[in-house]
């Protein structure tokens, strides 16, 4: 690796591999774990931004993936929540294999459109799909670094849809926020069968986010983050309910992990 | 960068090496098919889908839909290796030989050059040497596995070109311009080899 | 599963794009080529992964960029973007 050039916050630097070490494993939820990384020479992040992975193998062999940044800017150390897909090659061996003390190649900070600070205002409207709840989580942290007045000026929902109650991720610390942070929560399972389960199940559809959401004369800014699909019937119908469509943000998910 | 790569400790990738004398260098084998398209799934009525040949001195010949499915049939069983390092053996597919059209197109005075650029809705196209169009390795096909081509495969019909590397067989694709010299397509335009021969690795401009 | 329904966006693209543009384009505004509208080019959809980023117009799907890392080469078609308008003070 060639040492990066020194980078500056906020700065135009040329965006290098770096390899960072992991500095702590733990579940996130039955299929998702969150990588704890200590990245060299980090410029910082802002939530909502993701980080390319690189895995090389000993014959050269090589793959590559994004993971979406699941901590704070505020937080120490750079956390990605990685869900693990069965059928993956990347995903489950940063879930299995990878372990603390290891490498990880990471080239990041990137992105500035699906992207959010404080300092943007709100209301924020988050509406994940899975493992697309990762940036609004970091976007929820965040927010909730910043103190009680702070956020009283930017007002906080999440629409969350998982398949099942053990796939949803950081459950408890969504819970910690929501008690914590007023942030208006709603979960919905779309393939829950237990019957312990009281709460609201099915896809999220135009009803849910015209009761669950704002209204569009709130002029929330929009993050919407999921499956290709999720995403585009998401943002879709939040356009048809009359939300401007340059304050709904949109980042897909693919199918590979 | 000229520095070594860090090699993750423990990471092999994907690559169960079942028939090791058939997969080309680098390649492991997969039992599923991705699905690696450069846009998104064409809309086109097969009333109005057409092949056409265009030749080297401005004539054309053109086949519909029925008129292509009543030339003679051909049910390829074949290997395919795409770029991105997967190969699926023993795929099977119903067409038309390029000969079949080729010859059909030489006997009408259309006439061919060294080169092809196969062309498709959406826009995409590749670029290959005649001689690897004909002899009998490449077909236009509409049927996969048994039945119709899938529309996410290049359905409703799709080149065959499983000696080369897989984006030369170009899926939704519309016909063939017959060409003198070398025309980079889509991806070659961008790196991507001219010929495409896994066995050698012809994956970049520049590869041997 | 259908090409559309497994596209990404412009948001992946940007490590990519980082490394032609040394800063942050995602949040920049790309004016399309073929039909005249203006989207962020993290709203643009990305397909043709992983052989090179494709970038098409969410409204006509004209191809607005193409994008390849191959052979020890970048190598970018930016024929389909009309204007690229970026914030002068690059967010990273």
């Amino acid at each position: 690796m060639s040492e990066p050039r020194p980078a500056v916050p906020g700065g135009p630097a040329p965006l290098a591999w770096r390899v960072a070490t992991v500095r702590g494993v733990s579940p996130a939820s039955a299929h998702a774990r969150t990588l704890v990384l200590d990245v060299p020479a980090w410029p910082g992040h802002r939530a909502g931004q993701h980080v390319d992975v690189r895995l090389v193998a000993e014959d050269g062999y090589q793959a590559q993936r994004s993971y979406s940044i699941a901590s704070a800017p505020e937080d120490t150390g750079v956390s990605l929540t990685v869900e693990r897909l069965d059928d993956g090659e990347v995903s489950p061996y940063l879930t299995d294999v990878l372990r603390p003390g290891d490498g990880l190649e990471v080239r990041g900070p990137i992105g500035g459109y699906f992207a959010w600070d404080v300092v943007a205002g709100g209301p924020l409207l988050l509406v994940g799909g899975g493992s697309g709840v990762v940036p609004l989580l970091a976007m929820l942290r965040h927010r909730a670094h910043a103190g009680a007045a702070a956020r009283a000026r930017v007002p906080a929902r999440l629409i969350y849809s998982a398949r099942t109650l053990e796939a949803v991720i950081d459950r408890a610390d969504i819970e910690r926020l929501e008690g914590a942070t007023e942030v208006d929560v709603v979960l919905t399972l779309t393939r829950e069968t237990g019957m312990e389960w009281t709460g609201r199940r099915g896809r999220v559809d135009r009803g849910l986010l015209a009761e669950a959401g704002w209204p569009p004369s709130a002029a929330p800014r929009a993050f919407v983050c999921g499956p290709t699909p999720f995403v585009e019937a998401v943002a879709t119908m939040l356009v048809e309910l009359g939300h401007e469509p340059r304050h709904v943000r949109t980042e897909r998910f693919g199918p590979t992990g | 960068m000229a520095d070594r790569p860090f090699i993750a400790r423990g990471f092999h990738g994907r690559r169960p090496q079942a028939h090791p004398e058939r997969l080309p260098p680098g390649q492991y084998e997969t039992r599923d098919f991705p699905v690696l398209s450069a846009g998104p799934t064409p809309r086109v009525s097969l009333a109005a889908w057409d092949f056409t040949i265009h030749g080297i001195d401005g004539g054309s010949v053109r086949w519909t839909w029925d008129e292509l499915h009543a030339l003679p049939r051909e049910t390829p069983t074949v290997d395919i290796h795409c770029v991105t390092k997967w190969s699926r053996f023993d795929t099977t597919w119903e067409g038309v030989s390029v000969d079949t059209l080729l010859d059909a197109a030489a006997a009408q005075g259309v006439d061919g050059g060294a080169y092809v650029v196969a062309f498709c809705d959406g826009g995409y196209t590749t670029n290959l040497p005649a001689a690897d169009v004909t002899g009998g390795r490449a077909w236009v096909v509409w049927g996969y596995g048994g039945g119709p081509l899938p529309p996410e495969h290049g359905g409703p019909a799709r080149l065959l070109v499983p000696h080369l590397y897989f984006w030369k067989s170009a899926k939704w694709v519309r016909g063939l311009r017959l060409l003198a010299r070398d025309e980079p397509g889509f991806w070659e335009e961008l790196g991507y080899h001219e010929r495409g021969d896994p066995w050698r690795e012809q994956r970049y401009r520049g590869d041997p | 599963m259908l090409p559309e329904e497994m596209r990404l966006d412009g948001n992946a693209a940007g490590g990519a794009l980082r490394e032609l543009f040394a800063r942050d384009v995602t949040a920049g505004l790309a004016t399309c080529g073929g039909c005249g509208g203006a989207r962020p080019v993290g709203a643009l959809l990305d397909y043709g992964t992983p052989l090179g980023v494709v970038l098409r117009c969410p409204d006509c799907d004209h191809v607005m960029l193409r994008l390849t890392q191959v052979g020890g080469w970048l190598r970018v078609d930016l024929s389909g973007i009309a204007i690229l308008a970026l914030p002068n003070v690059p967010a990273s």
